[in-house]
């Protein structure tokens, strides 16, 4: 490898993604039957590409303002307070961004100070420890367990956090857990994080996808709400993954800087997309519906069918994965998903991808047909009885 | 009970256990409520959807509106039984606007949905009128478009 002296070091150092190398192999392969992916498999409703549609032929083409378009960002404030009851000045509190992952990426550059260290409830989306190294933080884990429904004890808080604790990641619903956190799971620890003075940064993309009550964002509770920063975007609620439009509610102060960068590095989201995104928060609503109940439904029968077949498997109250134990086969993560796709040719995640306390589990996504499911469960537990 | 309704207008075909699982239900309590369903003719029955261009088979479709006078008393329900009752129509539906009735009426050919209009629909009592618009081509029926390949967006193998 050329250059590796030379680089940035934090770069060079990056683990590459478990996700990618697992990637890298089952696309050598053919006739892979897959339930990797980490995407909805509805097509973007009509109505929303043809908003993008129209914009392209009206000429809607040029830059926006950095914040994204006023009309939108209007929408994502009105959908916040029709959804979840909680209030953001369209004009001081948002930035429309590209994707989520565009938001985690300016939200941990602008609060991180060299060698701050960023709790990382794991197991966790790949993204979130490598953006907060790339920002020159330092990730401290801490264990999500099963036993515990894969959710945030206090215990667990206050176990890692030190003197130089600046941030915490929230992302429940969670990917790869499908873990939530209710109005009283987050009393327990609202406390403990207004002591410490952290910024509570809450990746809130699967929450129109919460299967049991409605979906709580920590934002509710005012004594902090200064200090948490709501990411949420458009890719899983509309199915609209392609198209990279996410968002950042937060205080006005975090908003300004936050801003620098996103007018530096991106300038404005997309400027279609943005388009097809506010025909999407301002007419979607029946479409999350839909959606939601045909994932409810999928959720329903895999795992049912899972724990059948021998995997034991929590029953997840939001996202669209589930995330079953494989301790029973006594093979570590990748070893199993190796050895399924080389037999079977079916395509799971690793649970070591999202952090060392995903081992013993892998990533299994519902978001397939009922046919494809049932295919590749048939191939599971072939694997599984051999 | 709307869930249950749900996935079986859009798959009449789903097996119970399936049904079960989906809706975290025992296969005895579907079982029970598909019977009941069916007994208080809510699910009033199960079809197929055929593209029957594709069949190569020859059957001839048409839109028919149908103006008619109500009848004291019974207003149109009276003659709506009466033109229902005739197995050529396929569906039948009072509507607002410029006719009463919205029929479709499917034949095996042109000549025999003329028949149908001419010699039994037209002369029955009360219909003072008929507008026949032939169907050339069917692009979606219930809900399923019968063009192949109109979307191929494509997700790849493993995301994260």
């Amino acid at each position: 490898m050329m250059f590796e002296e030379e680089i940035n070091q934090v770069v060079r150092y990056i683990k590459p993604s478990g996700i990618r190398k697992f990637f890298d192999i089952a696309k050598t392969r053919k006739n892979v039957i897959s339930l990797g992916v980490g995407e909805p498999d509805f097509i973007t409703p009509w109505h929303i590409r043809e908003a993008a549609i129209y914009a392209i032929e009206k000429g809607r083409t040029f830059y926006t303002g950095n914040k994204g378009l006023l009309e939108l960002r209007i929408g994502i404030c009105n959908y916040y307070k029709r959804r979840f009851n909680i209030s953001y000045d369209p004009e001081a509190n948002v930035i429309v961004t590209v994707g989520g992952s565009e938001a985690i990426d300016i939200i941990l550059r602008t609060v991180l100070k060299p060698g701050d260290e960023v709790i990382l409830p794991t197991p966790a989306y790949v993204a979130y420890a490598a953006i907060i190294e790339m920002a020159g933080g330092k990730v401290v884990e801490t264990e999500l367990t099963e036993e515990n429904e894969f959710k945030l004890t206090p215990e667990a808080l206050s176990k890692v956090i030190t003197d130089k604790t600046k941030a915490i990641i929230l992302n429940f619903p969670g990917n790869p857990t499908g873990g939530i956190m209710t109005r009283e799971d987050y009393a327990k620890i609202v406390p403990i994080l207004k002591e410490h003075d952290l910024f509570v940064i809450t990746d809130e993309i699967y929450a129109e996808l919460t299967y049991e009550g409605k979906h709580v964002s920590i934002a509710e509770f005012d004594e902090i709400k200064d200090r948490v920063v709501v990411i949420n975007g458009f890719s899983k609620a509309y199915s609209m993954t392609g198209y990279r439009v996410g968002y950042i509610l937060a205080h006005k102060d975090i908003v300004s800087m936050a801003l620098k960068i996103h007018q530096y590095t991106i300038m404005c989201a997309t400027t279609p997309s943005q388009y097809a995104a506010i025909e999407a928060v301002n007419n979607g609503d029946n479409d999350i519906e839909v959606m939601f109940t045909s994932f409810k439904q999928r959720r329903n029968y895999i795992v049912k069918e899972l724990n059948r077949i021998g995997l034991k498997t929590h029953m997840p109250m939001g996202a669209f994965y589930v995330f079953p134990s494989i301790k029973i086969t006594g093979l570590k993560s990748e070893e199993f998903c190796e050895k399924l796709l080389n037999e079977e040719n079916l395509a799971l995640v690793p649970g070591n991808a999202f952090g060392e306390a995903g081992e013993g589990y892998v990533r299994i996504s519902y978001a397939y047909s009922l046919d494809e499911i049932k295919q590749a469960l048939a191939k599971l537990e072939n694997f599984i009885n051999k | 009970m709307k869930e249950l309704l749900t996935l079986l207008e859009n798959n009449a075909r789903y097996e119970i256990k399936d049904l079960a699982a989906l809706l975290n239900e025992s296969e005895e309590a579907v079982t029970d409520e598909i019977r009941a369903l069916e007994e208080r003719n809510i699910i009033a029955g199960y079809h197929t959807i055929i593209n029957w261009d594709k069949a190569d088979t020859e059957i001839s479709k048409a839109i028919i509106f149908v103006n008619c006078v109500p009848e004291r008393e019974s207003g149109y329900d009276k003659i709506a039984r009466k033109i229902a009752r005739f197995p050529e129509v396929d569906s039948l539906c009072l509507i607002s606007g410029k006719a009463e009735f919205l029929l479709q009426v499917n034949g095996r050919n042109m000549r025999e949905v003329s028949n149908f209009v001419a010699h039994k629909l037209a002369p029955t009592e009360g219909v003072n009128g008929t507008e026949t618009m032939f169907i050339l081509k069917e692009y979606k029926s219930n809900g399923v478009c019968f063009e192949e390949n109109t979307e191929d967006g494509e997700r790849l193998i493993v995301t994260p």
